[in-house]
């Protein structure tokens, strides 16, 4: 199948998969009885991207320099004097090398109703939990839009209900997760895919209702004094595949398989003066054989208008730890996270973060340096670059070892 | 026991002139706090308009929300509007009277609510030349007090005081506060950097009253003498007492304002 096809299927199951259509229609009946035509606000990005690769892929169809283009218009109205709204975002890529990378999504389509002591979402969100910058172990509500960028940090949209009750003593929010989605990977004609391509045509489930299975999380969240704490536990088909080795058409692909796990966490900072200290851990079960445990702990410290100029300079270093070791499914197992984040606090926003994460075991190093500043009113401009080096074999960053790159993109704001 | 009488008025003396002014610095700016008690909370919008010593103009609004508390600094929201790549950004601060702030940051790209450092209070807000610690809550008890006299400012008679700041964070060595005398409001701040040398000066312009009471400026202009850049904030569509609570002021409420 086309990926533009699956895709649009994705979306179109995602929104409407039985479990949730109910959810939706009333979600829909309810806005139609507000006054919407009136005041709706709309707002958005659509931003222009190049890839430069300093080396060509291990196969010949990848190219070295790849250029793309996303649109991502949003819709906001709020009534009931902001007690309710309702957003509605959705998201477009073109790639030109990509077939698997130009995708739409539905990132939100919620509406809101909140109350003194309880706030209430229905539809399709993004939620994000937890506190340090190198790996987000805690985060989990919503599938990784992976094909969008490596860090994990752009999210595909999920449909959810969701309950926050708030307390003096803290929130605690439930989740009911309608419907999964498929992590999205890399095509074979595109880069940052690794040595073998995922066909997601083969995804497989633990759960017998294979993405149709219905998840749900729960968090509690309070801040006291100078400590911000979040604990949570998720139950339900994971966000992560596990992946098989299967032949297909005379090549070797991999297939993803979803599990169904259980994961608690926690998250917790200290803000301290300058001083941000920070930990996330994890524990898994369901997640191949062995139940484990992973943890990111570290410290940001920031030297702020430093002699007056207005610049500040932050340093910011954090611990990597999974059980599984040599038997984690990401390469951060073993590893020290270095970097710095600069904010020059000009009329442009100039920002600049880099850093490197150095495998304490294979000695491989993930660097990554990102920059921006404002162009204009609407226009941003953004610099990423990232290279894999000293990555040996069992690394799972070797299979990137020819994908060092530059990426720049041209963002217009309305 | 003349000669001791006569010591002890020499020594005394000094010391009594700067307590005397040390309290009757004090008892304005607890005058101008008394006078502002009770404004519950308010909601306004504001342009922030930059301009560098070219004359080069670049222009930012947010929507500012404040909630009194009864026995401690102020709850302050800002909603960032424009530029548009800020869109959406929330910022929210939980002030007090002493010690550190409590300030969360909202970025909505990634939906997440980041518990900042509070530290940062010299730093250019928005790259605006108001620093952090401009613009939120002035409380009585950050500064130590003395008065200096009367004076006139734009033909106003005014209260002249020195206020130095008690944060080891702050950018300056101290500040230089005009009251009218007449509504004890604010009408300039001359700031001192850390070398003591004039940095800015702040002047208010077009003040309203709202509920027969509570005066707020339209106008700030903010004058950087070093480096002859300005920032001009307009306040339009203020209102008092619209009904926020603590629950407006909070993380879910940061998440979802907009």
């Amino acid at each position: 199948m086309r990926p533009i096809r699956r895709q649009a299927l994705f979306v179109f199951r995602t929104l409407f998969p039985e479990s949730a259509i109910k959810v939706l229609t009333a979600a829909l009946l309810l806005s139609v009885s507000f006054p919407f035509l009136q005041a709706g606000e709309w707002s958005g990005q659509a931003a222009l991207e190049a890839f430069g690769f300093s080396r060509g892929g291990s196969e010949p169809q990848q190219e070295n320099t790849a250029f793309s283009v996303f649109v991502e218009p949003e819709y906001y109205h709020a009534w009931d004097n902001d007690r309710q709204s309702l957003t509605v975002k959705a998201f477009f890529r073109y790639d030109t090398q990509d077939a698997e990378r130009t995708h739409v999504d539905v990132r939100e389509l919620t509406w809101l109703r909140a109350a003194d002591s309880w706030e209430w979402r229905l539809g399709v969100r993004k939620v994000f939990w937890g506190v340090t910058e190198s790996f987000h172990l805690v985060d989990i509500i919503n599938q990784t839009d992976l094909v969008e960028n490596l860090d994990g940090e752009e999210k595909l949209g999920q449909p959810m209900a969701n309950l926050a009750w708030i307390n003096d003593w803290g929130t605690v929010d439930l989740f009911l997760l309608t419907g999964f989605r498929e992590r999205t990977f890399a095509g074979a004609d595109g880069r940052l895919r690794g040595g073998t391509v995922v066909d997601s045509d083969l995804a497989h489930y633990a759960s017998g209702a294979e993405d149709q299975r219905l998840d749900a999380a729960i968090r509690y969240q309070h801040s006291v004094a100078a400590w911000d704490v979040g604990v949570s536990h998720f139950h339900g088909t994971s966000r992560e595949p596990l992946f098989t080795p299967v032949a297909r058409d005379g090549a070797v692909v991999l297939a993803p398989y979803y599990p169904v796990i259980d994961q608690t966490g926690l998250d917790v900072q200290g803000t301290f003066g300058s001083w941000l200290l920070k930990l996330e851990g994890a524990y898994r079960h369901g997640f191949g054989e062995t139940d484990f445990a992973a943890a990111v702990a570290g410290f940001e410290y920031t030297f702020f208008d430093v002699k007056a100029t207005g610049l500040d300079i932050g340093v910011l270093m954090e611990f990597l730890w999974d059980e599984r070791d040599a038997a984690a499914t990401h390469p951060f197992a073993d590893d020290v996270f270095v970097g710095t984040r600069w904010a020059l606090n000009d009329t442009w926003d100039t920002t600049f973060l880099g850093g490197v994460v150095w495998d304490r075991e294979n000695a491989g190093r993930f660097w990554n340096l990102e920059a921006s500043r404002r162009l204009s009113d609407q226009l941003k401009l953004s610099l990423e670059m990232r290279t894999f080096s000293n990555t040996e074999s069992p690394d799972l960053l070797h299979g990137f070892h020819r994908d060092d790159h530059l990426r720049l993109e041209l963002g217009y704001f309305w | 026991m003349t000669s001791l009488l006569f010591t002890l008025l020499l020594f005394a003396n000094p010391i009594d002139i700067d307590a005397q002014a040390a309290q009757r610095g004090l008892e304005i700016a607890q005058e101008a706090d008394r006078r502002d008690t009770g404004f519950g909370d308010n909601v306004s919008k504001m342009d922030m308009i930059l301009t560098n010593r070219k004359g080069k103009q670049s222009t930012r609004h947010m929507r500012n929300r404040a909630l009194e508390q009864a026995d401690d600094g102020d709850k302050l929201l800002i909603l960032f509007d424009h530029p548009r790549d800020v869109k959406g950004t929330a910022f929210l601060a939980f002030t007090h009277r002493v010690g550190q702030d409590d300030q969360w940051l909202y970025l909505p790209a990634l939906k997440r609510v980041k518990r900042i450092s509070s530290s940062n209070k010299s730093g250019p807000f928005m790259g605006s030349e108001f620093a952090y610690e401009d613009l939120t809550s002035q409380e009585v008890e950050k500064y130590r007090y003395a008065y200096e006299g009367e004076e006139t400012v734009d033909g106003q008679a005014a209260f002249k005081v020195t206020r130095f700041p008690n944060d080891p964070d702050s950018g300056y060595t101290r500040q230089i506060v005009w009251y009218d005398q007449a509504e004890y409001r604010i009408l300039k701040i001359a700031y001192y950097d850390r070398k003591d040398s004039l940095l800015k000066t702040l002047t208010y312009h077009d003040y309203q009253q709202y509920l027969d009471k509570f005066w707020r400026a339209d106008r700030w202009l903010m004058v950087n003498h070093q480096t002859g850049k300005k920032t001009e904030l307009v306040f339009h569509a203020y209102a008092f007492q619209t009904g926020l609570g603590d629950r407006d002021f909070d993380q879910n409420s940061l998440k979802r304002a907009r």
